[in-house]
């Protein structure tokens, strides 16, 4: 008894303080993965049902409600290559080299609960998709977290909404820096050390700005939903809401970054359709 | 082939199998009201067997049983170990006692045993910096809840299988 609460310390503190047992956690995760995928097996009927219930009327309004957004999406990206090209070419003018290659690649979340106090997901790549940890994890809206453990065919990511986690960001509209906290709310970020006079208001998007090296910069992150000035007090109190879906998407984006001069490592051939890539 | 026997006659993989359904129920993603709700499945079915056969089943079982929890529920390596040893080991104590008690009265020792397995947490918690919430301790309730249901069941899946 003594002996086994002394191991449970002891890798506690190694877990905690050093991270040593990476590979330990990927074991276990690697055993633990066909319950998870079970799970999620029992529970696609569920997930589904919706969809087998409705309408043809309504799954062809969602069809064409889907087609003209896609028309739209695709006119934007016209303009996007050439605003990418130029930008590239102011970029080489002023000789900046913040100039990076983003590949991203489609994720499943495994729909399991995972402990209520931690703020986190399992996805359906792991170490065999060259998912590393410190990934930055992306969806359609805005930026959702990061992987905190790999497995070799699952991983870990904790979400930006976690009490541990934070992000550096800056307002969109002036540049203004911050870093947004997470709270364990599942829709609030709090902004701590924004002084009482700075230059941020009700509604401005906050986007990565790069400056961690582990957020690719630019992407969304949070709109910012309340402000309050407290003059006895330092610093401003700052809440904003993320942007992204985090309760209830499925489909999440893996980004790797590298700087331009280097060449994209190959990933393993692509399985999915939806694949994108953004390189040039 | 006598060795095979040996292995499989008291049925020990019934043990494992329950312990990975246990964990199956525990990671089945529930509507946000209901999670914080979800009784300790894994804490329920070990004090059972540590009642039922605790010359298989004993400390060291739920140290392994809580070091795969962590695993798999993304909590620190050995903070649920850490609260499934205690509560294994005071099981096993008082295993003859509880064998004795009525249901209803099991069900009110399994409430305190849960409350300590969540002690020991939120102390783990706190130590690495995480808040808990009132709703942190409801598991011990509606564990509490549980286990009559958990009891007989295992007691039945035990007698149909002769798992000694």
């Amino acid at each position: 008894m003594v002996f086994f609460l002394l191991l449970s310390v002891v890798i506690m503190t190694l877990d905690h303080r050093w991270h040593y047992l990476a590979s330990v956690r990927s074991g276990l995760s690697l055993l633990i993965y066909p319950v998870q995928a079970a799970v999620d097996l029992v529970t696609a009927p569920l997930r589904s049902a919706g969809l087998a219930f409705s309408s043809r009327a309504a799954l062809l309004d969602e069809i064409r409600g889907l087609r003209i957004h896609q028309e739209l999406l695709d006119a934007q990206l016209q303009r996007m290559v050439t605003l990418e090209a130029e930008n590239r070419r102011l970029r080489r003018l002023l000789h900046t080299s913040r100039e990076t290659v983003e590949e991203t690649r489609v994720a499943e979340i495994v729909a399991v609960d995972l402990d209520p106090f931690t703020r986190q997901i399992v996805i359906n790549k792991g170490a065999r998709d060259n998912v590393f940890p410190g990934q930055p994890l992306l969806d359609a809206n805005g930026v959702m977290g990061q992987i905190v453990h790999v497995a070799p065919y699952s991983s870990t990511a904790l979400l930006i909404t976690d009490p541990s986690h934070a992000v550096p960001v800056q307002v969109n509209r002036n540049g203004l820096r911050a870093i947004a906290v997470g709270t364990g709310a599942s829709n609030r970020l709090d902004l701590p050390f924004i002084p009482n006079n700075a230059d941020i208001r009700i509604g401005d998007v906050l986007v990565t700005s790069g400056l961690g090296g582990r957020f690719p910069p630019g992407h969304p992150v949070a709109t910012v939903t309340r402000i309050q000035n407290e003059p006895s007090r330092p610093y401003a109190w700052v809440e904003a809401t993320p942007t992204a879906h985090l309760d209830g998407i499925r489909e999440v984006l893996l980004v790797w970054t590298r700087p331009k001069h280097q060449k994209i490592r190959q990933v393993s051939p692509p399985t999915e359709s939806t694949e994108e890539k953004w390189a040039p | 082939m006598g060795a095979v026997i040996r292995l499989y006659s008291h049925n020990w993989f019934i043990i494992v199998a329950s312990f990975v359904a246990a964990l199956a129920v525990t990671l089945f993603p529930l509507p946000a009201m209901l999670a914080p709700l979800r009784p300790d499945w894994v804490v329920l079915v070990l004090i059972y067997w540590i009642i039922a056969l605790p010359h298989r089943v004993g400390v060291g079982t739920g140290w392994l049983a809580g070091l795969f929890q962590d695993a798999a529920t993304g909590t620190l390596l050995g903070q649920q170990a850490l609260g499934l040893t205690v509560v294994a080991w005071l099981v096993l104590l008082l295993h003859q006692r509880i064998r004795n008690y009525p249901i209803w009265q099991q069900a009110i020792l399994i409430l305190i045993f849960v409350a300590l397995f969540r002690v020991l947490g939120a102390w783990v918690l706190g130590v690495s910096g995480r808040p808990t919430g009132f709703l942190y301790w409801m598991p011990a309730i509606s564990s509490m809840l549980a286990w009559p249901f958990v009891f007989l069941m295992l007691r039945h899946i035990r007698r149909r299988y002769r798992v000694t």
